[in-house]
């Protein structure tokens, strides 16, 4: 199985194939153009792959708010830390959460202090540590968009179904189309297409774009993570923006279609409901978050622990907010690779794996 | 009544201490040296420089596919002798026990001990037991030191790389990183993947037959692949440029890092070496690599450049080009 994926990704990194996608990129990209990868992993397998040393000089790549670690608000990074603090609780999280810095802690600070905090891997890990702890409450912390929210619903649906009175979730979820709007409606950002997401897609489908593509008419097109899927990608945004012929496309056709996939949407929709979000960097955004529903909030640890966070700032001189909004690249902010780095991030954009100022960090001089 | 655990009184200095050393301990690495039950071994050294190295394990889990802590911690410590181009001789052994630990876990892990020894042709000649209270350690853990003899002739450091060398790798990368990590807590999923874990002095020794000025040998262990190429580009004041394509890994660790969102370069081995030898002698250390055991995947991935001195940097498979950097922390699985 695992032999067969990666064969089947080898035949989306063939160099000849990628050298011809180039040629016709530079020929069909002539006028200046500013493309959103809006993905953290779009970002991260850009530089990867060393796509942007391939790209014309008319191709501006711009990270997007593609992140979950890095869009979460930090009042919602300060609420993980303070339900870390207690001691009847077990917080388990996905790894990439551990270092985001609060205001004034880390969960990875507060672990060391004694908090008990585990690092799974599935929202169904958090599940079973509820049942091999009976004697705490396990809170699992959600964060992430379409693409990992339904397996938190099932998680959800499975603790319920068990009965479990420990198990609950810090749901911090968000929603892409609803951010792709609100970018556009941001008086300084200037984007002329938009890289879809292709995880995210999977789930919701190209029709869950149509009404941002019909308030905007920006050229979109949803892409793979491979090189070839990525520069297909950018090749048909290029000629959509070229032709000033906006369309929705799809350069990911073997993985996402018109309707996405139904039953995990259902899923999603049985345990969560659409709520006003606030994003980093982008304020809140009317019906981008995804709160737990009424019926199941004996899971939801906003209300069962009632946590009032005080209205922090950001950090101050950390440009997080306008690197994801494609603003400002990460070396244009005063701190990157000087007061800010992996190993001391003052912003999460240089704390997840996906985070743009992360990848800049990693793998450009 | 006779436990079937570690109890803190087997670190007493007393009578179980007595027992865990001449019962479980001795039996397991009986030579002369270690028979004396001195404070220290007394041996003859050949001619030649000394190398010594200490390095302490604690892995999580003990047990992992492809062998546990103990063939782990004696090949480690020899690995890091066979770097410096010695002939790893003599090997010490701390070990740190969890109170609680089963005696069948302990003995299974110096069963390993013991194999890894003998693979490697080293003795343990001197060691050291202590019981911690239950929840002071993760169970077990070992120290090892060792000493070895290093020919003469033979100078080989991290500063040693020149501009225009061939980089080796004996094999596969990060097999040790995805076998620890599918067996943690919390994802325990069947891979198929075993550790790399092995003694490679033969190997060194193979290659020094071939190329006694073999300029650098590293061990990419923890930071992987691409945390050791940094520090040897830093240390040698060269740059080094890779090819993605020669990079070898093998599919199920190439689609298992996919999934997980990890970059094999830099995941841990405990079973491959780097060499940079001249270009021009480069086949001939890749072919003596390649017939023996540990290094018959052994392939040249890149070479080194006067360009970006300290700098890593890869051709990718694709076309385009990237740095390598040092790994900044853990590696930590992705969101989605």
């Amino acid at each position: 199985m695992k032999d067969q994926l990666s064969q089947f990704g080898e035949a989306f990194r063939d160099p000849q194939l990628a050298r011809s996608m180039v040629t016709q990129l530079k020929t069909s990209a002539r006028t200046p153009m500013r493309i959103m990868e809006v993905c953290g992993t779009h970002t991260m397998a850009i530089f990867r792959h060393g796509i942007r040393a391939l790209l014309p000089p008319t191709v501006t790549l711009l990270s997007g708010p593609g992140c979950p670690v890095c869009v979460t608000d930090q009042n919602d990074i300060d609420g993980f830390i303070a339900l870390a603090q207690r001691e009847e609780v077990i917080v388990a999280t996905f790894g990439d959460l551990m270092r985001v810095p609060g205001t004034y802690t880390s969960l990875q600070c507060e672990k060391a202090e004694g908090a008990d905090v585990r690092v799974v891997y599935s929202p169904m890990d958090a599940v079973q540590l509820a049942q091999e702890h009976p004697d705490r409450t396990v809170v699992f912390l959600g964060v992430g968009f379409e693409t990992t929210t339904p397996t938190i619903a099932a998680a959800i649906l499975t603790a319920q179904q068990l009965k479990l009175s420990n198990f609950c979730v810090y749901s911090a979820h968000k929603t892409v189309p609803q951010a792709l709007a609100a970018l556009m409606k941001h008086p300084q950002v200037r984007i002329d297409g938009f890289l879809l997401p292709g995880h995210v897609s999977v789930i919701i489908g190209m029709e869950a774009y149509r009404p941002f593509f019909e308030a905007h008419a920006t050229p979109c097109a949803a892409a793979g993570f491979e090189p070839l899927d990525i520069l297909q990608g950018l090749l048909m945004l290029a000629r959509q923006i070229e032709a000033g012929r906006p369309a929705l496309e799809n350069a990911y056709p073997r993985a996402v279609t018109e309707a996405g996939n139904p039953k995990a949407r259902a899923i999603m929709n049985q345990v969560f409901v659409a709520c006003d979000a606030r994003w980093r960097g982008l304020g809140e955004i009317a019906g981008s978050g995804l709160a737990i529903r009424p019926e199941f909030s004996q899971f939801d640890a906003a209300r069962r622990f009632k946590i009032a966070v005080v209205d922090m700032p950001p950090p101050k001189g950390c440009a997080c907010g306008e690197i994801l909004t494609g603003i400002k690249t990460p070396p244009e902010c005063p701190m990157f690779r000087k007061r800010c780095t992996p190993m001391d991030p003052v912003g999460p954009c240089m704390v997840s794996s996906e985070g743009t100022c992360a990848a800049y960090y990693r793998y450009s001089s | 009544m006779k436990s079937d655990k570690i109890l803190l009184d087997h670190g007493s200095g007393g009578k179980l201490a007595h027992q865990l050393t001449t019962e479980v301990l001795m039996p397991m690495f009986n030579n002369p040296f270690l028979a004396q039950l001195h404070d220290g071994a007394v041996f003859e050294v050949d001619n030649g420089r000394l190398a010594f190295s200490t390095d302490t394990f604690v892995v999580d889990p003990i047990f992992f596919p492809g062998g546990n802590i103990g063939d782990l911690a004696v090949n480690g410590t020899v690995n890091d002798l066979a770097m410096c181009g010695a002939v790893p001789r003599y090997l010490s052994m701390g070990l740190i026990l969890e109170e609680g630990l089963t005696f069948a876990d302990l003995k299974r892990v110096l069963e390993s001990v013991r194999t890894a020894l003998d693979r490697a042709g080293v003795l343990l000649v001197t060691g050291d037991t202590k019981v911690v209270p239950r929840g002071a350690a993760d169970r077990l853990f070992i120290n090892t030191s060792g000493i070895g003899v290093v020919p003469e002739g033979v100078t080989i450091g991290a500063t040693g790389a020149q501009i225009g060398d061939a980089v080796i790798l004996s094999g596969n990368m990060a097999d040790h990183g995805i076998a620890v990590l599918t067996q943690r807590e919390g994802l325990r999923f069947e891979s198929g993947v075993t550790s790399d874990t092995a003694p490679l002095n033969g190997l060194v020794q193979a290659i020094l037959a071939v190329c006694p000025q073999v300029h650098v040998l590293r061990d990419p262990t923890r930071g992987g692949v691409g945390t050791a190429l940094n520090e040897i580009a830093l240390q040698s004041g060269v740059g080094v440029v890779l090819e993605e394509a020669k990079l070898p890994v093998s599919p199920a660790v190439a689609g298992i890092c996919d999934l997980l969102g990890f970059d094999p370069i830099y995941l841990a081995n405990e079973g491959k070496l780097l060499c940079f030898v001249p270009a021009g002698q480069a086949e001939a250390v890749l072919a003596a690599m390649r017939e023996h055991e540990f290094g018959r995947q052994a392939c040249i991935i890149g070479r080194t450049v006067s360009d970006h001195a300290g700098r890593v940097v890869m051709q990718t498979a694709i076309g385009g080009q990237r740095i390598v950097d040092m790994l900044a922390g853990e590696q930590l699985p992705r969101i989605c």
